[in-house]
């Protein structure tokens, strides 16, 4: 049986009638596997090209070929870019999903479809515009050896029936083309041919048009495409890693792959061919932490990549770096769970597990960036916190940022020196005689200093054990030790409050509501609180969290607030948890708003969950979840 | 008559005293193996006239990844996770190549919990001794059996081991391996020999080195006991291991001596004992290891050598000094740079 997006019961409203500009969601149904990854980025491209955010969203299955995948493009002239759950027009190549989709199409859809899946049969009231799309990719490969990409080029045709009934420049789409293929002049011919038999096709044929239209504007100029997994291994390529350790696991693989090509272009010195940095494919992600921790130890700058299955590996190796106190950077790029969950699904499914991860009392730094500009900033900065916390620190991206294209500002050049934290060397030693001692708190701030392996000084060095151990690390398992010890970490959880990112706050003066996001759930977040402030007349206050543990001006606006509603894609409230955790006092607060479908945050989501919290018209989705905390 | 002078003690090649390679006190049972090894490992060093600043020792967990608190107090100590002593030795060695790693584990942190990370290890050629201080049981939780408990070998309280044991020089050897030796606590000469050659080795050295559990496992039915050690121990070779620094090189007669030199210009010397036997020679080596586990023989010595295989290091092309302290004008591309990446994006 076909598997569907659409949700069985769903009722869409319809689609808003008349023409409009720069605004409206496009899906694309083909097969994994049947190369409309590329028409689709070209699709993006080309709007992005004209000036128009833009956004797109992969939603595909754990599979390399055969099952249903979509790819959702949104275009919004006021630059929301998070998913939408209304779509306004669809693209059916999928005979697998053609009829489930169709059916689930609000009213008024525009539905672009290849002409055999006979989409009419279905439904009477959607804008339809059949395409015989496996007849008119013949024309275009004619020759015998091109016989065998007719289902790759048919991709490109409904890109040049979208450019025509939408309105998106062929020029625009033939540079994309240019750009997405480059390198490959005859691909590049043959896809150009392909698109402008399919705009010629649509111009013939079609006198009406859709009525969603892209119109030239200028809201792109120096932004660029990428996604947050090579954003993230830039950050590492800027901020100095030199041991790079991973397991392949969906969706963190791409950010060690892309780190791999960055390290080949800018970490090989040209004149000897060898390179400053150290990359291994581990065994299993225990191994890649382990390794991590040793290089770490060592003095190195070393981080992993993984998923929340890798995490659950990790555990036990997470708290060892914790108590010996061994800077770690792993990035978590999240992916439904428990278990195998949705493996190619998104979900902030992991607050909990990275913050307390380890048997034992533990708690660790935990960022979380929103953009690709801030996967590549807080890769920096995470590598920067290890060292200075000497602690494993948490990056958590997703699915949805990690793997998805997004629109992004430049990346600001890190003109700041790497923070390696208290490191003596043999001098210090030499002047700390008698006084220091590996894990004696020596500044007040619960971080002690450590040497490097390989010191010269009879007294630089020690012994590290995950085993209880004393302010001169040495063995221990008096009562005494332990606690003062492990209240010592708790203290540097103290300090490491005032050094991590602070909140990003956006308030609108006198309004005792506020919305908390954090992630990929910025974006529905902050569309929905526009959308609740015009439509509903509800005002709110906003504030991203970039990282735990709470900063104090994050505890701060949190006070202010007599009501926060808490956004997040787990089932559980997992950062809600956390934070009636950290202000037990003010745990009364919190409203709890949660998608946790596996599919990116949509606004509509958030703007029922607050309505809901606040009494009024609920229409909550079967997806979406408010409480007004009861958990 | 005038007071002499107490001798000055005894220094190696860089002037250091024995003591300087001492440990803390150990507090396994007395009479354990291990603590032999131990003190094999304290002369190794000193003999070689290793910096113990140089050095690193981790372990993993069990009585034997005790072991490295108790030598080179002057060296940096790892105790780690159980069985994954491998990846962080792994980590600590690409981070700083300058080091010299001496990992130790027993039967059961590599034969089971870490059987995935000693293959690892060992298919990446990291330059690492990795002691397998091996009893047959796991001691710190009372003595269960472990995976390299011998078909037939009993426990303390009589129950009897049925399944196969893992042969960890055989698994080595099969892996690749380029330094593959099996040893007993009870053999201190030839302990110190296979010891100081795996100190020159530049890869994963395997030293499966028999050393009895005094309290769990040196009982009649056990066959990792002193006495059935002592009984069946039979070497393949008397070795010599004369390193660089050393330029005493007697001349011997051929025939007797086969010798294989290390890439540093130190020099292993096999004396041939009863058989003929070439450990640089994989298909003697294995079938002499496959004839021996048939008629349960207990065959020490250097199992197989391969001097010249090359670390991962090398295959990872890493540069040649340590990475760690490489500093931004090493790591971090150009403003340039970063703006002709963004630009590709666009």
């Amino acid at each position: 049986m076909p598997t569907t997006l659409a949700q069985p019961d769903a009722r869409p409203a319809p689609v808003a009638s008349g023409t409009r500009v720069n605004d409206f969601s496009l899906q694309v149904a083909t097969a994994n596997g049947s190369g409309s990854q590329t028409a689709n980025n070209v699709l993006m491209r080309a709007i992005f090209q004209m000036g128009v955010p833009v956004s797109g969203k992969n939603l595909f299955p754990s599979n390399i070929q055969g099952l249903p995948t979509w790819f959702t493009i949104r275009a919004n002239r006021d630059g929301y870019v998070a998913r939408k759950r209304e779509l306004d027009v669809l693209i059916l190549m999928n005979p697998e999903t053609a009829e489930e989709d169709a059916r689930a199409a609000a009213p008024g859809t525009s539905v672009i479809y290849e002409k055999k899946l006979a989409v009419e049969r279905f439904r009477d009231d959607l804008l339809l515009f059949p395409v015989p799309f496996s007849e008119l990719v013949v024309k275009v490969t004619t020759k015998p050896e091109q016989a065998k990409l007719r289902k790759l080029i048919a991709n490109m045709i409904y890109v040049g029936v979208a450019s025509d009934l939408m309105g998106i420049d062929p020029a625009e789409v033939e540079k994309a083309i240019a750009k997405q293929l480059k390198g490959k002049p005859k691909a590049v011919e043959l896809n150009v041919a392909a698109m402008r038999l399919g705009r010629e096709y649509s111009g013939e044929t079609f006198a009406e048009k859709i009525p969603c239209r892209v119109e030239r504007m200028d809201a792109t100029a120096g932004k660029v495409i990428i996604d947050g997994n090579a954003a993230a291994a830039l950050g590492c390529l800027f901020g100095g890693a030199t041991v790079c350790t991973w397991y392949p696991i969906t969706p963190s693989s791409s950010l060690c792959e892309s780190f791999i090509d960055f390290c080949a272009d800018h970490r090989v010195d040209p004149a000897t061919g060898k390179a400053s940095v150290a990359i291994v494919q581990a065994e299993d992600e225990i191994a890649a932490i382990g390794m991590v921790i040793g290089a770490g130890w060592a003095g190195a700058r070393a981080f992993t990549a993984t998923s929340g299955p890798g995490i659950s590996l990790m555990s036990e190796f997470i708290g060892l770096a914790y108590y010996t106190e061994v800077p770690a950077v792993v990035f978590d790029i999240q992916r439904v769970g428990p278990s195998t969950g949705l493996p190619t699904r998104t979900m902030q499914g992991d607050v909990v597990l990275c913050h307390y991860n380890s048997h034992g009392d533990a708690k660790h730094p935990v960022l979380f960036p929103s953009s690709p500009e801030e996967c590549f900033q807080m890769a920096g900065e995470a590598l920067d916190l290890a060292e200075e916390l000497q602690a494993p620190v948490f990056v958590l991206s997703d699915l949805d940022l990690g793997m998805n294209n997004w629109m992004a500002d430049p990346f600001t050049y890190p003109d700041r020196p790497f923070r390696r934290g208290k490191v003596l060397d043999a001098e210090g030693v030499e002047r700390l005689k008698g006084v220091w001692g590996r894990y004696k708190d020596l500044d007040g701030d619960g971080i002690p200093w450590r040497t490097l392996p390989g010191t010269p000084h009879p007294l630089a060095a020690y012994f590290t054990r995950g085993s209880g151990h004393t302010e001169m690390a040495g063995y221990s398992e008096k009562p005494h030790d332990y606690v003062k010890n492990v209240d010592r970490l708790a203290r540097k959880l103290e300090t490491a409050r005032r050094m991590v990112p602070g909140p990003v706050i956006d308030d609108r003066p006198g309004s005792p509501l506020g919305v908390l996001a954090f992630g990929t759930s910025h974006q529905g977040a902050v569309e929905a609180r526009d959308r609740l402030a015009a439509v509903h007349g509800v005002s709110l206050d906003y504030m991203r969290l970039r990282a735990l543990p709470l900063a104090p001006e994050a505890r701060a606006w949190l006070e202010r607030h007599e009501r926060v509603f808490v956004v997040e894609q787990n089932r559980d409230a997992q950062l809600l948890t956390i934070l009636r955790d950290e202000c037990p006092d003010l745990a009364t607060r919190f409203v709890s708003v949660r998608q946790y479908d596996g599919l990116p945050l949509d606004a509509t989501t958030v703007v029922e969950g607050v309505l809901a919290g606040l009494g009024r018209e609920a229409g909550t989705a079967p997806a979406a979840a408010a409480d007004g905390g009861a958990r | 008559m005038s007071a002499t002078a107490p001798a000055p003690p005894k220094t190696n090649r860089i002037g250091l005293p024995k003591a300087d390679y001492e440990g803390g006190k150990s507090t396994l049972c007395l009479g354990c193996g291990h603590d032999v090894v131990t003190r094999q490992l304290v002369t190794a060093f000193w003999e070689m006239g290793i910096e113990p600043r140089r050095v690193v020792k981790l372990s993993g967990i069990g009585c034997s990844s005790k072991t490295p608190a108790y030598f080179l107090n002057r060296a940096w100590g790892f105790n780690a996770v159980h069985g994954r002593m491998p990846s962080v030795a792994t980590g600590a060695m690409l981070a700083n190549s300058d080091l010299i790693g001496v990992g130790v584990s027993g039967d059961g942190d590599t034969a089971s919990i870490g059987i995935g990370q000693f293959v690892h290890l060992v298919r990446r050629n990291i330059p690492l001794i990795y002691i397998v201080e091996n009893n047959g049981v796991y001691g710190l939780t009372k003595g269960q059996f472990s995976a390299t408990a011998d078909v037939g070998s009993t426990l303390k309280g009589g129950t009897v081991n049925e399944l196969l044991p893992i042969d960890l020089c055989g698994l080595a050897i099969e892996l690749g391996c380029g330094f593959v030796a099996r040893s007993f606590s009870g053999d201190m000469k030839q302990l110190q020999a296979i010891l100081q050659a795996a100190i020159a080795h530049r890869g994963t050295a395997v030293l499966d080195v028999i050393s009895p559990c005094v309290t769990f496992n040196d009982h009649e039915g056990s066959t990792k006991s002193y006495k059935y050690a002592k009984d069946h121990e039979e070497p393949l070779h008397d070795i010599g291991f004369v390193p660089f620094f050393e330029d005493t090189l007697a001349e011997i007669p051929p025939g007797e001596v086969r010798e294989v030199p290390f890439p540093d210009g130190s020099v292993v010397r096999f004396h041939t004992v009863g058989r003929e036997y070439d450990p640089t020679d994989k298909d003697v080596v294995l079938s002499t290891l496959h004839a021996s586990r048939k008629a349960k023989e207990f065959l020490t010595g250097i199992l197989y050598l391969e001097p010249e295989k090359p670390s991962f290091g090398r295959l990872l092309n890493t540069v040649d000094e340590p990475l760690h302290p490489l500093g931004e004008d090493r790591l971090r591309p150009s403003r340039e740079a970063l703006e002709a990446i963004l630009e590709s994006y666009r």
